[in-house]
């Protein structure tokens, strides 16, 4: 199972073991990592589970799709390695990967 | 009251909202018990995908779950899953349940949410009839989603919408009957209705408006006919009704506490009662922006007042506010609203609807008030800040897509 760790504003670091097909989002839930709400519970609807991808996995990552952009473009703190970890699938290509949750989700 | 000391609270309705409340006890730092009654078998889990993709069967079952069985373990939270409560005691401090029983509270949060609305009509008991609210119903319609198999769906709200949707991807033969002369009515404008009239007959579905189901007609208890209160006969092998929901609100009533079309609460979700607390559909709240009380029938009302209750009881800051949001997936259409359109004056159409990418702007005395975005995120995002902000702006504006939602909401800011 790939590990994804994630990353508080602060610098406290969880690694969490995730299965593959959730998204980065329902595992940090599941875990109850602080500062991603998911209020929509995945529908891409709210940007409350905004997250920072560290720079050696944007490839892997991808890009995201138009209605995601969308969503990012009017979220706080969007920098170039913004994504919404409910649009993230977790699978073996991206054990390893580091998501830092933005200070305003706090 | 100061309630933050409280030893026990109970938890009453294991829906979104119970569960939001549970979750944000522990999150601000409540450390005595907390018992979770829900009437239904399975933990807390999301409601909106049982009329999208968990019926269409593309989503895993244990993914609708807010938190895996450990997470209430862990956070030392008693679920007593298919119980339901007979009674609060309020002079005893007790919620009595109905299987014997009771537990003692300090606080009791009502989150009893809601209920389909029955059909009014003859043959409503008989079998292939069902309802869409929780887990159970769904495994009972999905062996019968079936290519070919006949669905007749009474009523053009949301929830039936999406079913449709589910049922004509699946391949079924579906018609939707509406009393009312649109689609949507009670819940949106006729730009948005007419929309969604056009993309359900594209995809095939028969949508009767104005027609009224008299009858459901069966044979050896089996459904056979939905019959229209003109006499009209419609062949069906299955019957889901989608026309409303009643909130729960007997708990609440019996104990006294006052009620209208909801169990009323104020802006921290605190009813009559300082020690009983109310969250969710089952409630009537102010809202904020509206000069007015209302009942939101939504995931953000749920996690909003499941947040709000949680804070008032701890003695917290009262959580921000949002937009009042909802959401809806047809086909590949994403609508998502954001504030509440009711008494609007003016519609602004931004975009294009023949390309199923528009937005309808709702303003009143000037200000906007709501947003339906079909596939424009933008729109939908940028208005949940100009609503809130109480923005004025200026319709032509609204409607040249040449400005954008970005540039308009800095403007307005």
């Amino acid at each position: 199972m790939p590990t994804i760790t994630y990353i508080d504003h602060d610098g406290t670091e969880r690694p969490i073991e995730a299965k593959n097909g959730e998204t980065v989002m329902e595992t940090a839930i599941k875990n109850s990592v602080p500062g991603i709400d998911a209020d929509c519970g995945g529908a891409c609807a709210c940007a409350t589970c905004h997250v920072y991808v560290d720079e050696s996995f944007m490839d892997k990552v991808g890009q995201p799709e138009e209605m995601e952009q969308s969503m990012l473009d009017f979220a706080e703190n969007v920098q170039a390695n913004s994504r919404l970890s409910c649009q993230i699938q977790v699978s073996d290509d991206l054990d390893g990967l580091r998501v830092t949750t933005p200070e305003s989700q706090h | 009251m100061d309630l933050s000391t409280a030893k026990n609270i109970v938890v009453i309705g294991g829906g979104q909202a119970g569960a939001q409340a549970v979750q944000s006890l522990r999150q601000f730092g409540y450390e005595g018990a907390i018992t979770l009654v829900g009437d239904e078998a399975a933990l807390p889990y999301q409601r909106p995908p049982l009329s999208k993709a968990y019926m269409k069967g593309e989503l895993a079952e244990d993914r609708l779950y807010f938190k895996p069985a450990a997470w209430y373990e862990d956070n030392k939270v008693e679920t007593l899953l298919s119980q339901r409560v007979k009674k609060i005691d309020r002079a005893n401090r007790q919620v009595l349940l109905q299987h014997g029983g009771h537990l003692d509270y300090d606080a009791v949060i009502i989150a009893t949410g809601s209920r389909p609305r029955p059909l009014p009509v003859e043959g409503a008991d008989l079998e292939n009839v069902f309802e869409l609210r929780g887990l159970s119903d769904v495994e009972h319609i999905q062996p019968k989603m079936i290519s070919g198999q006949k669905l007749v769906i009474v009523g053009a709200g949301y929830i039936g919408l999406e079913a449709a949707a589910v049922a004509r991807q699946l391949g079924l033969e579906v018609t939707v009957l509406e009393m009312e002369q649109r689609a949507l009515a009670r819940v949106t404008s006729p730009v948005i209705s007419s929309f969604y009239e056009a993309l359900h007959m594209e995809h095939g579905v028969d949508v009767r408006c104005g027609a009224r189901l008299g009858s459901l007609k069966g044979k050896d208890g089996k459904l056979t006919h939905a019959v229209l209160a003109s006499g009209e006969e419609i062949e069906a092998d299955m019957v889901l009704a989608g026309i409303g929901i009643i909130p729960n609100v007997e708990l609440a009533e019996d104990a006294g506490l006052p009620c209208k079309n909801g169990i009323i609460v104020d802006e921290d979700a605190r009813t009559s009662d300082p020690r009983i607390f109310a969250a969710g559909d089952c409630t009537v709240r102010p809202l904020a922006h509206y000069a007015r009380t209302g009942r939101l029938e939504s995931v953000h009302n749920a996690i909003e007042q499941g947040k709000l209750a949680a804070a008032a009881i701890m003695g917290k800051p009262r959580p921000a506010l949002d937009c009042p949001w909802f959401w809806s997936d047809q086909y590949n259409i994403k609508l998502q609203i954001a504030g509440l359109s009711q008494g609007y004056d003016e519609i602004v159409v931004r975009g294009d609807v023949e390309a199923k990418k528009f937005a309808a702007f709702y303003k009143k005395n000037g200000r906007l008030i709501a947003v339906d975005a079909i596939n424009s995120p933008p729109e939908f995002i940028a208005s949940k800040r100009l609503i809130m902000s109480g923005a004025s702006v200026a319709s032509e504006t609204l409607a040249d897509t040449s400005i954008s939602m970005k540039e308009i909401a800095a403007a307005a800011a």
